[in-house]
């Protein structure tokens, strides 16, 4: 069996057939008949140079296919195909739905991720629609390190980053939720590269301020973890290889009256920054209520606790809890999950809440007897209300 | 050293020419700018310069650069010089000098041939502005009103372009054509524009998008015969202001197709099959598929007059010259000249329409005509496509070529839109079927109320599929501030 490959298309019942995109192409990929404005897949490179000029947005439509659809084929078209259901690569137990990455390595180390949610993950309806493993590790993205600031405290005893890589001129699109790869320089014992580890990105799409080519990384530095110390210690200057971006799913909707609950611990705060800037940007404080369980150890281990408390209450409801916080109970997020138990039953309900958890495995069994508690009280049957909701793309899990 | 791709913002006018470096052209430049800017204010949108609208401006001329969007406020358009990179070794593509170096600077002996052509250019310009500076009033959502504006400051950029090449290339000549440009005005008695097509006004939405799409596609083919010139910074400057004009083109496809679309749905929504059964779709509130039909037939053949005649000595001559050439004229395989070519152009015999083949030369115009046909029948079949997919059986038609022609071989002849010659008599009959009536006009106008709330748009035109920018639907794309 071919593996599958990302091709590149264009809308034809939305190109007005300028053919700027054909002038801008520098490798020639870009022709046109009469009818239609066609991309070849033995050409294009995914420079972008396209993407920019086009008038319409037609031109931003990716497939990912076993056969690339030829030139003939794509001048017959009076409509874009749909995206075909495509058997996942081996070793991943999904058998279908969105393409989270054309490299098997991280198309299974997302499916992992995602196993949590009970089956196949689904972008919620209203999402933007995700561009996926624009570089590889053959063609990867070169970011510079912008900053990299210590966001727990001195005395905490875990040591999270916050690093900001800059872009440059290079066209990275990404959305909240989505993850790049890093693979840090050297090898292993074995002489081999060592495997690139993925990252939630924690910033929102359009950068760390608005319109900054950049994008944010919240790490975790673990004891004797080579990638996780090689990112920690980058200094501002250095040079890093991206790959990536990945994930299709773990995405936020577009729709600011939707309901979202983001469950986290740790580092898996990351896409829920995202999510909320995101949010703050487009909608101010006219969107629905977002609502945040974030658990740590203590206050000063808790990643952008002091940005956090400064977001509205009128757009976040902040659940920070600890687990080991001098002179108060130990409470963990599932704790507080019961205390709101009759907001959570209500919004698990409601068909526009979009749930997300996120960060290490071991919080998944907590959160998930939580709302199972939460619906049998209400009468409810969680699984089914799970199953739906993540049929419909409302509910996420994303753990490691 | 000089950067040629990215905009410098070191003088009051962006550019990416080394303006700073050029005190002459930027001195004419900067005593020009405050009458542009008077012009703009007095005789641009009307009521909006206070509004910040979400626009599109190009930091640099290469592809990642010339599409970053923000909110602006129209006056404070960054209007600005922009000339596509010089292509290393590029020569003249056409005519008795093919194959020499393309000139840098103006051959003295085609300087007044080259100079009307960039006049004519740069007169069409502002023109439209003035032409449609009303309607932002009555804009059916903020999108379109978003749209509306960003053909307006492009336009200007537009003048900007060819002002340029007078000031920079021309001398005093130059300078008092470019003040002329701003001092002719659009439907004025005594400093009319040059072209008839941009004297009339532009009276509603429906008007405003097939403007768009037939007649600045006229506009398009002219750039792209321009941007085939032999004269460097003239082929330059088109090239640049083609990447441009593909978003006006873009508005009016999408704008016919959009109302299309709207009167299509309404009408299977109250169950009406016939199209013709005008009053009962005009009392849902959209423009009936005749009547869109009938403002078509309108606005193709005013824009087919912008040809000029099918056989042109003066075309031919500027072909010749290598000052201009034809559509895509790098990718046609032939010897550039023409010298023994001859090329099909319609003619009227004896009271019969006959095609007859003429010296290739001398149907520049013709051959240009030809291609704009084609190009512009791409959106109609989109059109039909929308049409059909509702099940409505209607197909819209680009009338014949001699329908309603003041210029050219039909000037005098009655043409029906099939083709066929008709009498005087036949014709004042029927013309109420073909073109719109002034009845036809005031129920367009009684559609044209603003819907000004973002993600709301009027009912007789259809949401866009995507939004400007990759927006969600409910984006504000103009934040209002009346004045």
């Amino acid at each position: 069996m071919n593996a599958p490959l990302k091709q590149h298309l264009i809308d034809p019942e939305i190109c007005i057939r300028c053919y700027t995109c054909e002038e801008a192409c520098p490798v020639d990929a870009i022709t046109h008949n009469e009818d239609n404005v066609v991309v070849d897949a033995s050409k294009c490179d995914f420079c972008m140079s396209c993407i920019a000029p086009c008038p319409t947005g037609s031109i931003d439509n990716w497939r990912v296919v076993l056969e690339p659809y030829s030139l003939e084929e794509q001048m017959e078209w009076m409509e874009l195909p749909e995206q075909a259901e495509i058997a996942k690569p081996e070793g991943s137990d999904q058998d279908g739905g969105d393409i989270e990455a054309l490299e098997d390595s991280v198309e299974r180390l997302l499916a992992e991720a995602h196993a949590g949610a009970g089956g196949k993950a689904k972008a919620p309806a209203t999402a933007t629609k995700p561009s996926i493993n624009l570089y590889n590790l053959k063609k990867p993205a070169t970011a510079t390190v912008q900053g990299n600031y210590r966001l727990t405290s001195e005395g905490a005893d875990s040591d999270v980053r916050h690093i900001i890589l800059d872009l440059g001129n290079q066209h990275f699109p990404v959305l909240e939720g989505q993850s790049v790869g890093i693979q840090p320089p050297g090898t292993d014992e074995n002489g081999n590269p060592y495997l690139p580890r993925l990252y939630s990105i924690s910033s929102p799409r359009d950068g760390e301020r608005p319109n900054t080519n950049n994008l944010s990384l919240t790490v975790k530095r673990e004891e004797h973890g080579v990638c996780s110390n090689y990112v920690c210690d980058l200094k501002k200057g250095d040079e890093v290889k991206l790959t990536g971006p990945f994930g299709a799913t773990f995405l936020m909707p577009n729709d600011p009256q939707a309901n979202i609950v983001m469950i986290c611990t740790g580092t898996g705060s990351a896409p829920f920054r995202a999510f909320t800037m995101r949010r703050q940007r487009t909608a101010g404080e006219g969107g629905a209520m977002m609502r945040l369980f974030f658990g740590a150890r203590t206050s000063d281990a808790l990643p952008y606790f002091g940005p956090l408390k400064k977001v509205p209450d009128t757009v976040l409801e902040k659940h920070l809890v600890f687990s080991r916080a001098e002179a108060v109970e130990k409470e963990y997020v599932q704790d507080r999950m019961l205390k709101q138990k009759a907001s959570l039953a209500e919004l698990i309900r409601a068909d526009d809440t979009h749930v997300y958890v996120c960060g290490l495995k071991a919080m998944e069994e907590g959160v998930e007897a939580a709302f199972q508690a939460i619906a049998d009280e209400a009468g409810s049957d969680w699984h089914a209300i799970r199953d739906a909701m993540r049929e419909s793309g409302r509910y996420h899990v994303e753990t490691y | 050293m000089l950067d040629l791709i990215n905009v410098a913002y070191d003088t009051q006018i962006p550019n990416n020419v080394g303006l700073s470096s050029d005190k002459r052209v930027l001195k004419a430049l900067e005593k020009w700018h405050p009458g542009y800017i008077n012009w703009w204010n007095d005789l641009g949108p009307d009521g909006f310069q206070e509004s910040l609208v979400y626009l599109r401006t190009a930091v640099s001329v290469d592809p990642k650069g010339w599409a970053k969007f923000d909110y602006v406020k129209m006056p404070e358009y960054r209007w600005g010089i922009l000339l596509a990179p010089q292509a290393e070794g590029r020569t003249i593509p056409c005519g008795e000098h093919v194959g020499q170096p393309a000139w840098q600077e103006v051959p003295g002996e085609y300087r007044n041939m080259l100079k009307r052509l960039i006049v004519i250019q740069g007169d069409t310009e502002p023109a439209s502005v003035e032409q449609q500076r009303h309607l932002g009033k009555t804009a059916p959502s903020l999108y379109d009103m978003r749209n509306l504006f960003q053909v307006n400051v492009e336009e200007g950029r537009h003048l900007w372009a060819m002002v340029y090449l007078l000031q920079k290339y021309f001398g005093a000549d130059g300078r008092e054509e470019a003040d002329d440009l701003l001092r002719r005005t659009s439907g004025s008695e005594e400093a009319p524009r040059m072209l008839g097509a941009f004297n009339e006004a532009t009276p509603d939405w429906l008007s405003f998008f097939m403007f768009t799409y037939f007649t600045d596609r006229d506009g398009k083919m002219q750039l792209e015969s321009l941007a085939q010139s032999g004269f460097d910074p003239l082929s330059r400057t088109c090239r640049f202001m083609l990447t441009e004009e593909a978003h006006h083109m873009f508005v009016g496809e999408t704008g016919v197709g959009r109302v299309i679309q709207a009167t299509c749905e309404a009408m299977k929504e109250a169950g009406i099959d016939d199209p013709y059964d005008i009053e009962k779709v005009r009392a849902l509130g959209v423009i009936d598929l005749p009547t869109i039909q009938k403002k078509l037939n309108l606005h193709y053949s005013l824009s087919l007059d912008l040809f000029g005649s099918e056989v042109s000595t003066n075309a031919a001559n500027a072909f010749n010259a290598g000052i201009k050439g034809r559509y895509q004229e790098a990718k046609i395989d032939d010897d550039h000249q023409l010298h023994s070519d001859t090329y099909p152009v319609i003619q009227l015999k004896d009271g019969k329409i006959v095609w007859e083949d003429v010296p290739a030369l001398s149907a520049i115009n013709m051959r240009l005509r030809d291609d704009y046909v084609r190009d512009a029948s791409g959106g109609v079949k989109r059109w039909n496509a929308t049409i059909e997919k509702t099940g409505v059986q209607f197909e819209m038609k680009m009338p014949h070529q001699g329908f309603y022609r003041h210029i050219g071989v039909f000037a005098d002849a009655n043409v029906d839109p099939d083709g066929a010659i008709i009498s005087k008599e036949e014709w004042d009959a029927k013309k109420d079927e073909w073109l719109p009536t002034k009845a036809d006009g005031d129920f367009i106008q009684s559609l044209m109320k603003p819907v000004w709330e973002p993600g709301k748009f009027a009912s007789w035109i259809a949401p866009p599929r995507v939004g400007i920018d990759n927006k969600p639907g409910d984006f504000e794309y103009v934040k209002l501030h009346m004045a």
